[in-house]
C-alpha cells in the first residue's frame, strides 16, 4: 500500500506547479499509507451494498440483561461453523433494542432483539406498521432480580409493599418520610433504609418497577390495579417512581460496586440480577421476598416474586434470508438447558414445557400472535 | 490652596544603603517569593509526575499478567477417539472436520482421566480444544501418537495461579502446581472479544481502531489542511469569513457526543451505510477532528513569516507556487502536531462510537471498512463492564495496549516534526 501512496505521490510531482512540491508529498506519503486504499475500499463495498443490500452477518440489538447469553450464543455458533460471519451482539437496553428491530425489514435492520421484559402491544404496532409483522418470540430463560445483603447482615425478610414504602418517591401519595426500616413496617429492624441498586436506564430497574413496586402499590392501594390496566403512564408516575432523596442510592451499571458496599455496609441491601447473586454467594446472600428467598429452585419455579421471562424475537422474513440465522436459532435452543453453559453464566433455565415450546417456535416458524401481547 | 507649589529640590541622590534592616526585610522578602514559586511549580510538576507514576503503575501492575496465561500439560492420545480422514486436514475444512470428530469431547475426556481429583475437564478454558485442533492442523501425526501439549486453563485457575482467585481454586492449583507453567498469551494478540477471558483478544478491536483512524485520517486531513489554506492565503476578510472563522472554533469545542448523534442521523439515517461499521466511525470521528486540523494549521500559516511569501513572488512565483512550495512546506511541522493531536483524541474517544452502534460483541476481527467492528476504548469500556474477575486484567492489558498506541502516534508526529522542521 504504501507503494501505491509513493506511485501517487510521483503523480502529483510530476504535474505543474509540483516541482519542488516534493516534501509536503513526502509528508502525505508519510501520513496516509493506507487513506487512499482504504477510502478506495470503502467506496467499492458501499457500491457491493454494504448498506441495504444483502446482509451475511447476523445482527443482534437490546438487552443488556440478555447481551451475555447471546454472545455466548454467538461464541459456539463460530466454533461450530468455522465458515460462518461473527454475530454482532450489541447491547443497547430492551427499549432502545425494539426501536432498532421495528425499523423496518431489511439488511439494515437487526434480526434479533434481546429483550428482559415482553414486547409491548404498542411497540408491536410500531413494529407491524413498518412492515414488521411476522415475528418469533422465543422465551431463552428466566432472570430473578434478587435483593441481597452482607453475609453478616440483619436478616431481612420484605414483602413487595414493604419494599413500596420504603422506596418509592410518593407512597399513598405523600412524600416519601420513611427512613428505618421500622417506620415501613414494625416487624423489621431499626435500621436506616439504605437500598444500592441500578440506575434508571438499566433493565433491572425495570424490573423492579414492574415486578415488586407495581405489586406492592397495587396491594396497599387496591385503586391503583384499574389504573394499571386503563393508563399505564399515569400508573408508573404514581406508582413506580423511585424516591430521590438517598435512601435509594444508584450504584451504576456496576454490580461489583454494589457487592464492595454491602460488604462494607452491613445494614445496606442491594438489587441485582440473580446471577451476581450466585457469583458472589460467598460475601452476599439473597433477601426472602414474600418468605420465599431468591434460589435457582425458586426462580425457576415461579414462587420468588422477583423473577421475570427472558426472551429473543426474531423477525421471520430474515429467517431464511440471512444466511446461518436458523443454525443460531438452533444453537441457541441447544445452549439454554439446565446443564448448559447458559446457565453456567447465571441464566436460570425455563421450565421443561415452556423450553419445548419456544424450541417448537424455531422449528416451525411460528409468529406472535399480537392478541397476547400486554 | 491654589496656590502654586514650587517643585521640591530633586534630592541629592545617594547610592542604596543596602545594609539598613528595612532593605534587608525586602531583599529576605524577595527572595522567599523567589523560592515560593519555585517550589510550587516544582510541586506541581511532581504532583502530575505522580498521577502518571501512579496510572502506570496501577495499569502495569494489573495488566502485566494480562498479556500471558497459564497452561497445564495436558496427557493427550486421540487413537480411536478422534478419526478424521487425514485428506481433509488440508484446506479449508479442516476445523469443520475436526469439531465434527468430536475432538472437544476428547479432551474433555483427556482432562478428566488426567486431573480427575482437580475437577478435570472444568481446569480447562473454552477454548483448550482450539489450541489442540491447531496443534492438530499443524502436525496431524497427533491424531496417531499419544504426546502431552499445554493448553490454557479456565480463568478461575488462571487467576489462582496469579494469586488472585478463590478458595477452591487455590487448592487446585497447589494440586497441580508442577504440571502448570505461564506462557506469554500470544492469543491475546490475535484474537478477538470472547466471553471467556482466557480466550478474550484486543487484535479485534485494534484492527476497528486502526480502520476507523485510517478513514479519519485520510478524510479530516486533505480537508482540513485545503480549508486551512484557502481560509488564510486565498479567502477576503470580510463578514462571512469571520462567521466561518467563529463556526469553525465553535465546531472544535461541541462535545464529541453530538457528532455520534450527527453520525447517526446522517450517516445511518440518510445514507443507509451499515451500522457499526469502521467506515461510519471514521467518518464521524473525521467531523470532529476536521476543526481541529483546521484551527492547528490557520496557526501554524499564520506563523510563517510574510517575507518568505515576497520573497517568492518577487522572484515571480505564482501564488500557487508560493503556496505549495513554501508557505505549506514551513507549516507542516505546526499541522502535523495538531493533526496528531486530534488523532489522538479520535483514538480514545467513545461516546460517539456509542450511538452508531459500535459498542457490539463481535467475535472476529474486521476484515474489510464495512464489517462490523469495535475499538480499542469501546473495548476496554465493555471489559470493564464484565461480571469475570478474569476481565480485571484483560482490561488493563487493554488500556496498555491503547497507551502504546498513542505514545506510537506521538513518536511519529516528533519523528515527522523534527524531520520536516525549518529554522529562520
Amino acid at each position: 500500500m504504501s507503494h501505491g501512496a509513493r506511485d501517487e505521490g510521483r503523480r502529483v510531482g510530476d504535474r505543474p506547479f509540483g516541482g519542488c512540491m516534493s516534501r509536503f508529498v513526502q509528508a502525505l506519503a508519510a501520513m496516509l499509507p493506507l487513506a487512499c486504499a482504504g477510502g478506495l475500499a470503502a467506496c467499492v463495498d458501499q457500491a457491493a451494498g454494504g448498506g441495504t443490500g444483502s446482509r451475511d452477518q447476523i445482527t443482534a440489538v437490546g438487552s443488556s440483561t440478555v447481551y451475555p447469553f447471546t454472545t455466548i450464543v454467538a461464541e459456539q455458533y463460530l466454533a461450530n461453523n468455522p465458515q460462518a460471519r461473527p454475530p454482532v451482539v450489541e447491547s443497547t437496553g430492551t427499549g432502545a433494542g425494539f426501536k432498532l428491530f421495528c425499523a423496518g425489514i431489511g439488511a439494515a435492520h437487526p434480526d434479533i432483539e434481546d429483550a428482559s421484559r415482553r414486547m409491548r402491544r404498542r411497540e408491536y404496532d410500531a413494529c407491524a406498521q413498518r412492515g414488521v409483522a411476522a415475528i418469533m418470540e422465543v422465551q431463552i430463560g428466566i432472570d430473578g432480580i434478587a435483593f441481597a445483603e452482607a453475609r453478616d447482615g440483619p436478616g431481612m425478610a420484605l414483602t413487595p409493599a414493604d419494599i413500596y414504602r420504603a422506596l418509592a418517591a410518593a407512597p399513598l401519595g405523600r412524600r416519601n418520610a420513611a427512613r428505618l426500616w421500622r417506620d415501613v413496617n414494625p416487624a423489621l429492624p431499626a435500621i436506616p433504609i439504605q437500598v444500592y441498586g441500578p440506575p434508571a436506564t438499566s433493565g433491572t430497574r425495570d424490573a423492579l418497577a414492574e415486578l415488586i413496586m407495581a405489586k406492592g402499590c397495587e396491594a396497599i392501594e387496591p385503586d391503583t390495579v384499574a389504573l394499571h390496566d386503563r393508563d399505564l403512564n399515569a400508573f408508573a408516575a404514581r406508582c413506580q417512581r423511585i424516591r430521590e432523596d438517598g435512601a435509594y442510592i444508584d450504584a451504576g451499571e456496576n454490580d461489583n460496586l454494589i457487592v464492595q458496599k454491602l460488604r462494607g455496609n452491613p445494614d445496606a441491601l442491594g438489587i441485582f440480577g440473580y446471577g451476581y447473586l450466585e457469583e458472589n454467594s460467598d460475601v452476599v446472600r439473597g433477601v426472602a421476598l414474600n418468605g420465599v428467598t431468591p434460589t435457582y429452585a425458586t426462580i425457576a419455579g415461579g414462587t420468588y416474586p422477583g423473577a421475570r421471562p427472558l426472551f429473543i424475537y426474531v423477525k421471520k422474513a430474515h429467517v431464511h434470508a440471512i444466511p446461518g440465522l436458523r443454525a443460531f436459532l438452533r444453537q441457541y435452543a441447544a445452549l439454554w438447558g439446565a446443564d448448559g453453559p447458559l446457565v453456567k453464566r447465571g441464566l436460570i433455565a425455563a421450565p421443561l414445557a415452556v423450553q419445548r415450546r419456544s424450541s417448537a417456535i424455531i422449528a416451525n416458524e411460528v409468529a406472535l400472535d399480537p392478541r397476547e401481547l400486554p | 490652596m491654589n496656590k502654586p507649589v514650587a517643585p521640591p529640590a530633586p534630592a541629592e541622590r545617594r547610592p542604596t544603603d543596602w545594609q539598613t534592616p528595612a532593605m534587608q526585610r525586602r531583599i529576605r522578602r524577595r527572595y522567599a517569593a523567589e523560592r515560593r514559586f519555585r517550589l510550587l511549580g516544582l510541586a506541581a510538576v511532581f504532583l502530575s509526575a505522580a498521577f502518571l507514576l501512579y496510572l502506570l503503575a496501577t495499569m502495569i501492575g494489573q495488566g502485566a499478567s494480562g498479556f500471558t496465561e497459564t497452561r497445564i500439560a495436558l496427557p493427550l492420545d486421540l487413537r480411536g477417539r478422534v478419526v478424521v480422514n487425514p485428506a481433509r486436514l488440508n484446506g479449508a475444512g479442516a476445523d469443520l472436520a475436526l469439531a465434527g470428530a468430536g475432538l472437544e469431547n476428547a479432551v474433555d475426556a483427556a482432562a478428566n482421566a488426567a486431573y480427575p481429583r482437580q475437577g478435570g475437564a472444568t481446569l480447562l478454558s473454552d477454548g483448550a480444544w482450539l489450541r489442540v485442533r491447531d496443534a492438530i492442523k499443524r502436525d496431524p501425526a497427533l491424531l496417531r501418537t499419544p504426546t502431552t501439549i499445554d493448553v490454557p486453563v479456565a480463568s478461575a485457575i488462571d487467576m489462582a495461579y496469579k494469586d488472585d482467585g478463590d478458595a477452591a481454586s487455590e487448592a487446585a492449583v497447589a494440586a497441580l502446581r508442577p504440571h502448570l507453567s505461564r506462557e506469554l498469551n500470544r492469543g491475546f494478540f490475535a484474537g478477538s472479544d470472547a466471553t471467556d477471558p482466557t480466550r478474550a483478544g484486543i487484535w479485534g478491536a485494534l484492527k476497528g481502531s486502526l480502520l476507523t483512524m485510517i478513514v479519519t485520517l485520510g478524510l479530516a486531513f486533505p480537508i482540513g489542511v485545503l480549508s486551512a489554506l484557502y481560509l488564510e492565503e486565498y479567502a477576503p476578510r470580510n463578514r462571512w469569513t469571520d462567521l466561518i472563522e467563529v463556526s469553525i472554533n465553535n465546531l472544535a469545542a461541541v462535545p464529541s457526543i453530538i457528532f455520534g448523534l450527527l453520525g447517526l442521523a446522517v450517516f445511518l439515517g440518510t445514507f443507509h451505510m451499515p451500522r457499526s461499521a469502521a467506515v461510519v466511525g471514521g467518518l464521524t470521528l473525521a467531523l470532529m477532528t476536521m476543526p481541529v486540523i483546521v484551527i492547528a494549521g490557520r496557526n501554524a500559516i499564520t506563523a510563517v513569516p510574510p517575507s518568505i511569501r515576497d520573497a517568492a513572488r518577487a522572484l515571480g512565483a505564482s501564488p500557487i507556487q508560493v503556496v505549495f512550495h513554501h508557505v505549506l512546506p514551513l507549516a507542516l511541522p505546526g499541522i502535523l502536531t495538531g493533526t496528531i493531536i486530534g488523532m489522538a483524541r479520535a483514538l480514545g474517544e467513545t461516546a460517539p462510537l456509542l450511538m452508531i452502534g459500535m459498542r457490539a460483541f463481535i467475535a472476529a476481527p474486521p476484515g474489510k471498512l464495512t464489517d462490523p467492528a469495535t475499538v480499542l476504548p469501546v473495548q476496554i469500556f465493555l471489559w470493564s463492564d464484565e461480571v469475570q474477575k478474569g476481565f480485571v486484567e484483560k482490561t488493563s492489558a487493554a488500556i496498555i495496549v491503547l497507551l502504546v498506541v498513542l505514545l506510537a502516534m506521538n513518536g511519529v508526529a516528533i519523528y515527522l516534526r523534527n524531520r520536516f522542521e525549518t529554522r529562520w
